[in-house]
């Protein structure tokens, strides 16, 4: 790869370069991704059609394959009215506010040791700061669109974001205390240590089995960030509507929905690196690599499909009592009893 | 001008021209988002200072959290203009007094080359593997531990004391759920089932 980069390193200067490769790795990255947003549309409706006995998108291409480019082919070409009333400036920046941090937390993914964007030291920090805000497109969109339900579904959906951050960060700091790190490459290389990564069994050795109440927590709280069902009072279709983008059509409302199956997609993907070893092998007699990464992403983002089409939409204080009253108490206790652990003889992260 | 310095330049811009909106911008939604805008950039110009876990924790905790919350009562209020601009010539003498401290505040931090500061030696280049984020920790946890306990005490007081202040037991017949009551219930506490016979015509 370096011998073939030589030449054009010399054609354009080491400064003018590195600006050039790292927009190519960064199409390279969010290329896959969108792709990856599209089909997971399709995956949703054909699993959820299954679900209910149903058949699901089946008339564009074979089996319906193509269904999600008809969508974008669709979404792309309809006209974007701005409501009369509407804060155009804001209206505008709103989608692009959502999709730009759902994006830009890509950078520090790492997907195998070697293969990330920025290995940075405090990757960790950063994944957390940039999802954080996401919450703006959300509230300026509900606000800009100058509607009732708009406003309604942004100030819930304000609420329930913030609340279930608390929740999640407790939960990461119990991933931080075992793995002596902020960085996202140390924290999938320390679960690969112990007795039973050892004994060829991995999987016994990720973060998911002793911290499992957290790992449990942290997969409740990322439902309610995304806005998921069955936390999705944030559009609650049957009581406001469509909620914050009630008023977006066409493109822009399309910006919204990327922005959160990307969100669904980096979610997943933190979860396997947090909690399920990331790129490790399960078993000790199959190689390490990326297609384990993606394939435990994939199995997170089908327990979110599950739930949208198993469980009913969450009361809005039944929301806010389950994360405050509920998941936050137990990561602090838990967080107590891994402290313990961790000082006491019977520790396994020495 | 190398590129550091380009970058502080770029940052500095934005970061004066989104501060001096924050007070000039007409609508009070505007205003909160360029000090968004104002956090996100000064915890830009923190990372070229090499305090990347500040800058991270600023973005995480301001931008993350607080502004959101303060955007949210901002949306709330009712925004009227007449009503705003009404107390500006009273309040006038006093943001003037504030304004003229923080000048002079600034200015003996910018005129610094007047009061020896060329003479004192700069801060150490750190060594590559040289880690903010766990010196900040150690630090905290160790020779300031107390101030750092005591500090947080107090904001658990403060958060204590809001929730008290604005919580009211009212004894009026308001509705509220119980939501222990709610599990423990049992389906014979809800519905009586009657044996009675078959009827005939």
């Amino acid at each position: 790869m370096d011998a073939l980069l030589q030449p054009v390193q010399q054609l354009l200067g080491p400064t003018l370069f590195t600006l050039v490769w790292t927009l190519v790795k960064i199409v390279v990255l969010l290329a896959p991704l969108m792709i990856c947003v599209a089909y997971l549309t399709y995956a949703e409706r054909k699993i959820i059609g299954y679900m209910q006995v149903r058949l699901g998108p089946n008339r564009v291409g074979p089996k319906g394959w193509l269904q999600p480019i008809a969508d974008a082919v669709k979404l792309m070409f309809k006209e974007i009215i701005i409501p009369s009333g509407a804060n155009k400036g804001l209206f505008i920046l709103g989608p692009v506010l959502a999709l730009g941090p759902a994006l830009a937390a890509w950078a520090v993914i790492p997907f195998a040791p070697g293969i990330v964007l920025a290995n940075v030291d405090a990757s960790v920090l950063y994944v957390m700061a940039i999802a954080s805000m996401g919450v703006y497109g959300i509230i300026l969109a509900g606000w800009s669109s100058n509607s009732k339900y708009a406003m309604l579904g942004a100030m819930r959906s304000a609420a329930q974001i913030i609340s279930y951050e608390v929740a999640m960060g407790f939960a990461l700091v119990g991933v931080l205390m075992v793995s002596h790190s902020l960085n996202l490459v140390e924290i999938v290389n320390g679960q690969a240590k112990g007795w039973a990564a050892s004994q060829g069994l991995g999987f016994l050795s990720w973060n998911w089995l002793p911290l499992f109440p957290m790992f449990m927590v942290y997969l409740i709280s990322t439902v309610a960030e995304t806005n998921r069902a069955p936390f999705d009072v944030a559009e609650g279709e049957s009581e406001i509507v469509a909620g914050f983008h009630v008023e977006y059509g066409g493109m822009a409302f399309a910006v919204f929905f990327l922005a959160e199956y990307a969100n669904m997609i980096l979610v997943a993907a933190l979860t396997s690196l947090f909690f399920l070893g990331g790129w490790l092998s399960p078993v000790g007699f199959l190689p390490d690599g990326m297609l384990w990464l993606v394939a435990k992403a994939a199995f997170i983002l089908f327990f979110f499909l599950w739930f949208r089409a198993t469980f009913p939409r969450y009361r809005y204080d039944q929301i806010m009592r389950l994360g405050w009253k509920v998941l936050l108490p137990v990561t602090l206790v838990w967080l107590l009893v891994l402290g313990a652990w961790m000082l006491s003889p019977f520790s396994i992260w020495k | 001008m190398d590129f550091t310095a380009f970058v502080f330049y770029f940052l500095s811009a934005i970061l004066v021209f989104a501060g001096l909106r924050v007070i000039t911008a007409r609508n009070p939604v505007h205003a909160a988002m360029f000090l968004v805008l104002t956090f996100f950039t000064a915890a830009g110009i923190w990372v070229l200072l090499q305090a990347e876990f500040l800058a991270i924790t600023l973005v995480l905790v301001y931008v993350g959290a607080v502004m959101v919350l303060f955007l949210f009562v901002v949306m709330m209020l009712d925004i009227n203009l007449e009503r705003i601009r009404q107390g500006f010539w009273s309040y006038l003498p006093l943001g003037a007094m504030v304004g003229l401290l923080m000048a002079v505040e600034m200015s003996v931090v910018l005129g610094g080359r007047y009061f020896g500061l060329e003479g004192a030696p700069g801060p150490a280049a750190a060594p590559a593997n040289y880690s903010n984020t766990k010196e900040l920790g150690r630090l905290l946890y160790t020779e300031y531990v107390y101030p750092f306990e005591l500090a947080s005490l107090i904001l658990l007081v403060g958060l204590i004391a809001a929730i008290v202040l604005t919580l009211r037991k009212r004894e009026d017949g308001t509705k509220r759920v119980d939501p222990a009551a709610q599990v423990r219930v049992k389906a014979a506490d809800r519905m009586r089932v009657v044996a009675m016979p078959a009827e005939k015509e």
